[in-house]
C-alpha cells in the first residue's frame, strides 16, 4: 500500500493521509494508491500540509506499517524516549519499528 | 562574560520580530515552504523527524546561570522538559512548535541568547576550549577572540551565502580540546617574541570528505587577525565549488588547488584587505577583554581536598582537572550517565547546573564539543558539596574521557538526515562497559558515533569510531580505529566490513581485549593502535 505522509504545519506534528483528511495516527492512514503524489500535491496547495510525500507500506491486522524504519520511527516516536511516543503504555511498540 | 552592548541587543531584538513577521506570513499561507526554509534555517528552525527542531547558540560554548535557566525554561514551557547539548556547542530542542518560534527567540534575546548562525551556509557558531580561563596551559584567554570573530561573522554581508557552511574554532593551548583541525579555519593562539598572534589552520572538516586542515600561516599578529581572515573567507567565497553541495566545502577548494596555491592566494588578497582597516582598534579589544576578567578568585582557598568517600575520589581523579589558580578546579559535569542518552539534560538538571554554577562557579558554566558540561572556577574546598548534589540528580557518573563518555549525534532516532540509530548503541555500549572498574583499566578511550556520513557524532575523530549506515533499509554500523580530535589529531579507518547493533558491540568488546593484550606500559588505546597498526584488532573482530 502508499501512504501519504507529511508535517502539521503550526505544530510539525508527523500527520498521515486518512481518506477525507490528516490523522497523527498511522493507524488512521488509508492507501492512496495512484492517487498519492496527486493528494500530496493537492493538500500542500491548500495548506493543510506541510512537506508531503509518498512511502510504501505493508497491510497488517494492527493497521498499516511502513517499509522504512525512519517512517516507523516517525509513526511511532523516538525509540529511546518510549515516554514520548504515541504509544508509552504498550511494551510491544518498540519491536513494532525494529 | 561578555555582556551585550545596545547594538548586540538591537540587532538581535530586530531579528526576533522580523522572524515573527516571517513565521506569520508562513502560518498565513503567504510564504511557501520552499520561501520560509532559508528564512527559518538562519534562524535555527529545522524540521526534523517528529517536530520543528530548534537550535540554540551558545557561544564559544560559554553561559552563566542566568542563560542556563533560560534554557531550562524553554525545555519546560515549549519542548518536553529537556535539551540536547551539541557537538558545536550548542543546545536543540526536538519538539517546538512554529506557532512558538517567534516568543522562544525573544525569551531567549531577554538574556543575551538567539539562534543566529545555528545553520545555513554562513559562518557558524565559534567554537573554543571549554577550560578558556581557567586553563593552565593557555596563552592568553582565546574568549575575546572568539567574541571578536562572532561580532565579525554575525550578518557579515559578504558572507551570508558562503558556498556551504563554515566552522572557526580558536583555542590557546597547545592541548587541543576542541578539535581545532577538524574545522574549516582552526586559529591556535601563540606568542611568538612577546607578541599575540595565531597559527592559522584551514581546511580541515569531518563530514563524508574527512580532513586535517593543513597550517596556513605560521604567524598572524593579533591586530592582523581579521584582516586574515577576511583575506581566507574572500577567496573561499570566490573560489569554492557552488555547482556541487558535496564539493562545496573549504577543504575541497584545497584539496584540489592544493594549500601553496590557497596560501598565496589568501596572501595576495590579505595585502588588499590590510588597507580596508577592518581589524579592531586596541581600545575595543580592550574593552571585550575585559569582560572576560578572570573572576575574583578566593586567594586564601584550600589547596587540598579530603578524599575520604571513596565514591568522590573516584569523580574527583576522572572528571575534575586542574585549574591555574591555586585552591580551585575545573569540574566537568558528565551528560553519559550508563544507559543514558548522551547530551541529554532534563530541565531540572538544566536548572541544577545552573544554581551550582551560580553558588561555586563564578556565575560561568561551559558546553563542551563532547557534550558535557563545564564548572570552570570552582573551589576544591566546595567540591564535596558540588559532587553531592550532582550525585543526588543523576550528573555524577565519573567517565570522562573513558569508553562510556561516548559522542553520539541524535541519529535515525529524531534526525531527518540519519541512516541509522546512534543513541540505542551508545547506550548498549555504556551498558556493557558499565563497571567502573573495566571503564579505567581501558582507560582514556574516545567513542564517537555517527547516524550517518554527515558525521555529527565525530566518528572519524573516535579513538573507536561508529558509523551508522542504511543496507538495502536495515541500520548497518561501520567500525573505525585510530582517529583523534585532539593535538595528536588523525583521522580513523575502517576496520572492515560493518555489523548489525548487537555486532559492533561484540566487535568493539574483542577490539578493547586486543588492547589490554597488546598494549605496552602507560599507552592509551590509540598509542596501541598507531604502534601495532589494525592487523591485530582485525584478526580479532573477523577471526
Amino acid at each position: 500500500m502508499r501512504l501519504v505522509t507529511g508535517n502539521d504545519l503550526p505544530t510539525g506534528d508527523v500527520v498521515w493521509w486518512a481518506g477525507g483528511g490528516w490523522s497523527r495516527h498511522i493507524e488512521d492512514a488509508v492507501d492512496a494508491g495512484d492517487r498519492a503524489e496527486a493528494i500530496a500535491r493537492e493538500e500542500e496547495a491548500a495548506r493543510r500540509v506541510n512537506v508531503p510525500y509518498v512511502i510504501e507500506a505493508t497491510a497488517t491486522a494492527e493497521g498499516p506499517r511502513p517499509a522504512h524504519i525512519k517512517d516507523r520511527i516517525r509513526a511511532l516516536g523516538p525509540t529511546v524516549r518510549t515516554d514520548l511516543t504515541l504509544k508509552p503504555a504498550d511494551p510491544n511498540a518498540g519491536s513494532w519499528v525494529i | 562574560m561578555y555582556r551585550y552592548d545596545e547594538y548586540d541587543q538591537a540587532i538581535v531584538d530586530a531579528r526576533v520580530e522580523e522572524f515573527r513577521d516571517q513565521c506569520q506570513r508562513r502560518l498565513a499561507g503567504e510564504l511557501s515552504e520552499d520561501q520560509f526554509k532559508p528564512l527559518r534555517l538562519m534562524n535555527g528552525l529545522y524540521l526534523q523527524l517528529h517536530a520543528y527542531m530548534l537550535r540554540v547558540a551558545v557561544p564559544y560554548g560559554t553561559l552563566n546561570a542566568r542563560q542556563m535557566r533560560m534554557l531550562a525554561h524553554v525545555a519546560r514551557k515549549y519542548d518536553r522538559g529537556y535539551g540536547h547539548f551539541t557537538t558545536r556547542q550548542n543546545i536543540q530542542y526536538n519538539w517546538i512548535k512554529l506557532e512558538d518560534a517567534a516568543d522562544i527567540l525573544a525569551e531567549l534575546a531577554t538574556v543575551e541568547m538567539h539562534a543566529i548562525q545555528t545553520s545555513g551556509n554562513c559562518i557558524r557558531n565559534i567554537s573554543s576550549d571549554q577550560f578558556a580561563g581557567a586553563a593552565a596551559d593557555e596563552v592568553t584567554d582565546p574568549r575575546p577572540w572568539a567574541e571578536l570573530l562572532r561580532q565579525w561573522s554575525t550578518f557579515h554581508p559578504e558572507f551570508t551565502y558562503l558556498p556551504r557552511k563554515f566552522k572557526i574554532a580558536v583555542i590557546a593551548a597547545d592541548e587541543d580540546r576542541a578539535a581545532m583541525r577538524l574545522h574549516d579555519i582552526g586559529l591556535q593562539l601563540i606568542e611568538q617574541d612577546g607578541k599575540l598572534g595565531a597559527r592559522v589552520y584551514v581546511g580541515g572538516g569531518m563530514g563524508r570528505t574527512p580532513m586535517i586542515a593543513p597550517l596556513i600561516r605560521d604567524f598572524v599578529g593579533a591586530d592582523e587577525l581579521m584582516s586574515y581572515l577576511e583575506a581566507c573567507l574572500r577567496v573561499y567565497n570566490r573560489y569554492g565549488r557552488r555547482d556541487n553541495i558535496y564539493k562545496a566545502r573549504i577543504k575541497i577548494l584545497l584539496h584540489e588547488i592544493g594549500a601553496d596555491e590557497y596560501r598565496r592566494q589568501v596572501e595576495e588578497e590579505f595585502r588588499a584587505v590590510k588597507q580596508l582597516g577592518i581589524d579592531p582598534p586596541a581600545a575595543e579589544l580592550k574593552r571585550i577583554s575585559a569582560m572576560f576578567a578572570p573572576p575574583p578568585f578566593d586567594a586564601a582557598a584550600p589547596d587540598t581536598v579530603d578524599r575520604a568517600d571513596p565514591d568522590f575520589a573516584l569523580w574527583l581523579d576522572q572528571n575534575v582537572k586542574p585549574h591555574k589558580q591555586p585552591g580551585h578546579a575545573i569540574v566537568n559535569i558528565s551528560l553519559k550517565p550508563i544507559g543514558g542518552i548522551p547530551g541529554d539534560a532534563s530541565a531540572e538538571q538544566i536548572d541544577l547546573m545552573a544554581d551550582l554554577a551560580e553558588r561555586y562557579s563564578a556565575d560561568e558554566l561551559r558546553v563542551t564539543h563532547a557534550q558535557n558540561i563545564v564548572l570552570p572556577h570552582v573551589r576544591k574546598a566546595d567540591l564535596y558539596a558540588v559532587w553531592q548534589q550532582l550525585a543526588e540528580t543523576g550528573l555524577a557518573e565519573a567517565n570522562l574521557d573513558l569508553i562510556s563518555d561516548i559522542i553520539a549525534c541524535p541519529g535515525l532516532d529524531y534526525c531527518a538526515l540519519a541512516n541509522a540509530r546512534s543513541i540505542p548503541l551508545a547506550q548498549k555500549i555504556g551498558q556493557r562497559f558499565a563497571d567502573a572498574g573495566r571503564q579505567r583499566e581501558l582507560g582514556e578511550l574516545k567513542l564517537k558515533i555517527s547516524g550517518c556520513i554527515n558525521a555529527c557524532g565525530h566518528h572519524h575523530a573516535g579513538h573507536i569510531g561508529i558509523l551508522g549506515v542504511d543496507k538495502k533499509g536495515t541500520e548497518n554500523y561501520q567500525l573505525l580505529l585510530g582517529g583523534s580530535g585532539a593535538e595528536d589529531v588523525s583521522l580513523g579507518r575502517i576496520t572492515g566490513p560493518g555489523f548489525d547493533e548487537d555486532g559492533v558491540v561484540d566487535a568493539i568488546e574483542r577490539v578493547t581485549d586486543t588492547y589490554l593484550q597488546v598494549r605496552e606500559k602507560g599507552e592509551r588505546f590509540v598509542d596501541t593502535y598507531r604502534r601495532v597498526g589494525m592487523q591485530p584488532f582485525k584478526e580479532a573482530i573477523y577471526g
